[in-house]
């Protein structure tokens, strides 16, 4: 499923799209620490594109950088075509979405929205009407008058929205947009979030330390630690395929088993684990020299568990027994012990009404696990 | 257990209470007295009142303080402030360590080290460059901006430590040039912070005396200079009658202050229930 | 065409730049240049002053650069002043004796203001409000004032003797107005709000929940207090004490007023040393002397609110 469907074509697979916002070799060092480390990044016309990552991994910096408040060590950004470097945050088209707001707590929401408009020096008309019509679209209407603090944190966030939309930036910044709201609101606000990107056509870059938020709202992901991308995607592309362990525990979670290559062709790839000798047959191939070390995620997810044991084979296949068991309501998570030691992680759907207090299987109860051959990775590092 | 130590807190405030407020009673007591010998008390009267009113010198003395009041407040706002950014928002410049030692260095210092050092460097300047030719007005208000400015950096620099810096950032994103962010986005953020420095330095003007009777000259007599003459030689019923007046002008002046703020409080309070009570329709609206 | 207008975008760019960072300098230079003038040249007069030879003369002392004969700038560098303190029994006394007056009155604040500060932070949001103005209001009255009104409470025919007189309690009046006592008085009295109002920040900010997790985990009241409370309130303590230490040390007023010719206080002396002595510079010595004494407690001071203005 696309998110936009102007973005179906997917222009970042399309050797002859033009990039709108190009990140060339970027670094900004602090002293000794080094909080972004020579980063290349491509953003097309339309994105709503995601940095993901933790605390301090660089991501808010960059942002910064492209607002204009930091100054990049080295580097280049162009936007549109237009280098800059050396052009002033109050110059540069784009707007940013504060974390915290920033709402001027001494302006009504029609002054805090028309500020940027009236910096522009556009005329008293103008202003206004551009004021009232995204007021109408972010459905403050009625608050127009009110000054910020007179606003519940919903509000407030859609003011931050309006404010920095209003002067149609090239690329809108948001910094961590619904971090300040509650559980609720954000996936209420993230859908509304995205209906608007896709109404006014703007290029959106959203910094964003929760999965589940970049995964609802980008075309593209990029995923960031310590200063540095690590892996670039679509959500699909980065939750199916992982290209490294970090990548698959950090996006979701992942059972990781450690093992050598086998086999290695077109088709398929065959893997067996180093702890106790059990085969891992991968469907898709690879140019993995026989013998290499490599790991083998699977997600919790794709796991089946079953009581009797399924069609005798001689790979995908484990057996242990049930160690714990959390009820969720619409899932429920296993912890299953393998003989050698190694607990496995299974997540299963709970489809079927269990009678009072049965679960699919039972603590310390045998059971089989199995999955198909498209639902694991290799992963070399 | 607790209850005790509960009570002997109390009893304590109510003591420390106590012990601040009752010279200040019969300070104002004694000043409808009639006789002339102030403790002795001789019947009820404003004989004091009108010996004050009636006499050339205090109002004089008077004049010359809230005179310098007014126009140090001004300064020491408008350099404290400058002092305020630069320390809060510059990061660091060359002599900074020294700007900020010597910005709160006269909060502590004692005042006799202070008149003394801005009297001799009076008295040099006048030597070598002719200036100033006389001590008073201008002494005096240089004297107390320099301690006062002090006292408005300490306020605007915690109210701007306390103030979100994405706002002036958010500013400078929407297009105003770093200028236009401090005249549209600082400044009128700091505008209570300065209003409160204001107050401060023209109260501390006008309650100094150690200061400014080093640095003034012949016949510029302020206020606190005029008091501190005629009860150095003892009790005197018409300062009483103008204590009680300076008492209770501040008196109503502080609970006045201390009323509108509480008023903002409470609007704020109701602004906030206010805002809750709109997202409770709001989500109402949407789920229905 | 494209490479001159980039030169004259440089240019304009440049310009720019150099206005907005003159618009800084004038920002940090208008107070910065104030206060050279008006703070840091000042006490360097008064440093040097002090190394002078006091002269009967218009101005009252000798030049520390004089012109030997041969033409060569010399310098005069006279430490009798400093010897004279040293050496003059009154001087030492007044400096011990200001030490001990501000000391003590500090810990009768500190005595006093504790548990006022501890009862206003327990007591309810509105009362809270009231005893906070009740604390700052006499703050902003006349320091003079508050003074004077203990000179009506403590002269021999002062309230407290009358009173005293009219219940029995004694025939002859006690003499308490101009003695040592009357000063420590005045003191504790005009600094109190000065211990209380830091002592009420810090005890603001303190988290009730630890004295419950403290008896909690079996600590008395008492334990709680000294193991708990009391090192949790300690900046408060130190920036209280120091507030009233470090003024209570220059303090004139009080002295003159309270103490009158019997209290011996090292600002009370410097200021007649100048004013009535008109002797320049042993006065700049005595300030210079006073400084020394003061400089720890003020840079501790500065310390802590340096550190509290990061935090």
């Amino acid at each position: 499923m696309s998110k936009d469907p102007k973005l179906a074509h997917r222009p970042w697979l399309d050797p002859e799209a033009e990039p709108y916002i190009k990140i060339q070799g970027i670094t900004k060092r602090f002293g000794d620490f080094t909080a972004v480390d020579n980063v290349d990044l491509d953003i097309y016309k339309g994105e709503l594109f995601c940095w993901l990552g933790g605390s301090g991994c660089g991501k808010s910096t960059l942002l910064r950088m492209l607002a204009g408040f930091e100054t990049p060590t080295a580097g280049k950004i162009f936007i549109d075509g237009v280098e800059m470097n050396d052009i002033p945050a109050y110059e540069r088209p784009v707007n940013m979405m504060f974390q915290s707001y920033a709402l001027f707590p001494h302006m009504t929401v029609e002054k805090n929205i028309a500020y940027g408009l009236v910096r522009d020096g556009l005329d008293k008309a103008t202003i206004q009407s551009k004021v009232e019509e995204i007021i109408d679209m972010v459905e403050l209407t009625q608050f127009s008058k009110r000054k910020p603090h007179q606003l519940s944190g919903g509000q407030r966030q859609r003011v931050a929205l309006a404010r920095a939309l209003v002067k149609q930036p090239k690329v809108l910044l948001l910094d961590e947009p619904l971090g300040a709201l509650d559980k609720r609101l954000r996936e209420q606000t993230q859908y509304e979030l995205m209906n608007i990107q896709d109404q006014l056509g703007v290029t959106f870059i959203v910094v964003t330390h929760d999965q589940e938020e970049a995964m609802t709202l980008s075309t593209r992901i990029a995923i960031m630690d310590k200063g540095k991308f690590i892996q670039t995607g679509t959500p699909t592309e980065i939750y199916e395929t992982p290209d490294s362990r970090f990548i698959a525990n950090f996006i979701g979670s992942a059972n990781i088993f450690e093992g050598h290559v086998v086999e290695s062709g077109k088709e398929h790839v065959l893997v067996r684990s180093t702890r106790d000798q059990s085969l891992f047959y991968i469907d898709h191939g690879s140019d993995l020299q026989e013998n290499a070390k490599v790991w083998v995620a699977i997600r919790p997810e794709k796991i089946k568990i079953s009581k009797s044991p399924p069609e005798q084979s001689d790979h995908n296949q484990l057996i242990g027994t049930v160690d714990d068991i959390g009820y969720l309501g619409k899932l429920s998570n296993y912890k299953v012990l393998l003989d050698n030691g190694k607990i496995i992680d299974i997540t299963y759907p709970n489809q079927v009404r269990p009678k009072s207090g049965d679960h699919l299987v039972d603590w310390e109860e045998k059971v089989y696990l199995s999955w198909d051959a498209s639902s694991a990775v290799v992963l070399t590092h | 257990m607790k209850k005790q130590r509960s009570t002997f807190m109390f009893s304590m405030l109510c003591f420390g209470l106590a012990f601040l407020y009752i010279p200040m009673v019969l300070l104002i007591v004694y000043s409808f007295n009639h006789s002339k010998i102030v403790p002795i008390w001789g019947g009820f009267s404003f004989r004091w009142y009108k010996v004050l009113f009636e006499s050339p010198e205090v109002w004089q003395a008077l004049l010359l303080s809230l005179k310098i009041a007014v126009v140090n407040a001004t300064f020491a706002t408008l350099m404290g402030t400058l002092a305020g950014l630069a320390l809060v928002r510059f990061g660091r410049f060359r002599g900074r360590t020294l700007f900020s030692g010597m910005i709160s260095a006269p909060l502590v210092m004692p005042e006799v080290i202070t008149g003394l050092s801005l009297l001799l460097l009076f008295i040099t300047l006048s030597q070598f460059i002719g200036w100033p030719s006389e001590r008073g007005f201008t002494t005096i208000t240089i004297a107390h901006i320099t301690f006062s400015m002090a006292y408005v950096a300490v306020i605007i620099q915690s109210r701007l430590t306390g103030m979100d810096e994405s706002l002036e950032e958010a500013a400078q994103d929407l297009g105003a040039k770093p200028l236009r962010v401090l005249t549209d986005i600082t400044l009128p953020i700091l505008a209570p912070g300065m209003l409160a420095g204001w107050l401060l330095a023209f109260t501390l003007s006008l309650d100094d005396l150690v200061i400014a009777s080093f640095v003034t000259g012949p016949g510029s007599n302020t206020l606190p200079i005029l008091i501190y003459s005629r009860i150095r030689l003892g009790l005197r019923p018409d300062i009483n009658a103008l204590a009680t007046i300076i008492i209770v002008t501040v008196a109503i002046g502080v609970i006045l202050a201390g009323y509108i703020m509480w008023r903002q409080e409470k609007q704020r309070q109701r602004d906030q229930q206010m805002a809750a009570a709109d997202k409770l329709d709001f989500d109402t609206e949407t789920t229905a | 065409m494209s490479e001159a207008s980039q030169i004259s975008n440089s240019l304009v760019k440049n310009l720019s730049y150099k206005l907005q960072s003159s618009w800084k300098t004038l920002v940090v230079g208008i107070p910065y240049i104030w206060l050279f003038i008006f703070f840091l040249v000042p006490f360097f007069i008064v440093l040097k002053i002090s190394f002078a030879e006091s002269l009967i003369a218009s101005p009252p002392f000798s030049s520390l650069f004089q012109w030997a004969e041969d033409g060569a700038l010399q310098i005069r560098v006279l430490f009798d002043n400093f010897a004279y303190l040293w050496e003059d029994e009154l001087y030492i006394t007044t400096y011990i004796n200001s030490v001990k007056v501000a000391f003590i009155s500090t810990l009768i604040c500190l005595i006093i203001g504790y548990p006022m500060a501890y009862a206003i932070v327990r007591s309810s949001p509105t009362k809270k409000n009231i005893l906070l103005m009740l604390i700052i209001l006499p703050f902003w009255t006349s320091f003079l004032l508050r003074v004077y009104a203990w000179m009506g409470l403590l002269a021999d025919q002062g309230t407290i003797n009358n009173l005293l007189i009219w219940l029995g309690i004694i025939d002859q009046p006690i003499r308490m107005l101009y003695t040592q006592f009357a000063v420590y008085l005045g003191i504790v009295y005009s600094y109190l709000p000065f211990m209380i109002l830091p002592l009420y920040a810090n005890m603001e900010k303190l988290d009730i929940t630890l004295h419950e997790a403290a008896a909690d985990l079996g600590a008395k009241p008492i334990t709680t207090f000294l193991t708990v409370t009391l090192p949790m309130t300690m900046p408060g303590i130190i920036a209280g004490s120091l507030l009233v230490f470090i003024p209570a040390t220059g303090e004139y007023v009080i002295p003159d007023l309270l103490g009158g010719g019997n209290s011996l206080m090292i600002g009370k002396v410097l200021y007649n040393e100048f004013n009535n002595n008109h002797d320049w510079p042993v006065a700049s010595a005595v300030a210079i002397a006073l400084l020394i004494v003061l400089v720890a407690p003020m840079m501790l001071y500065q310390h802590i609110q340096s550190k509290e203005s990061e935090s």
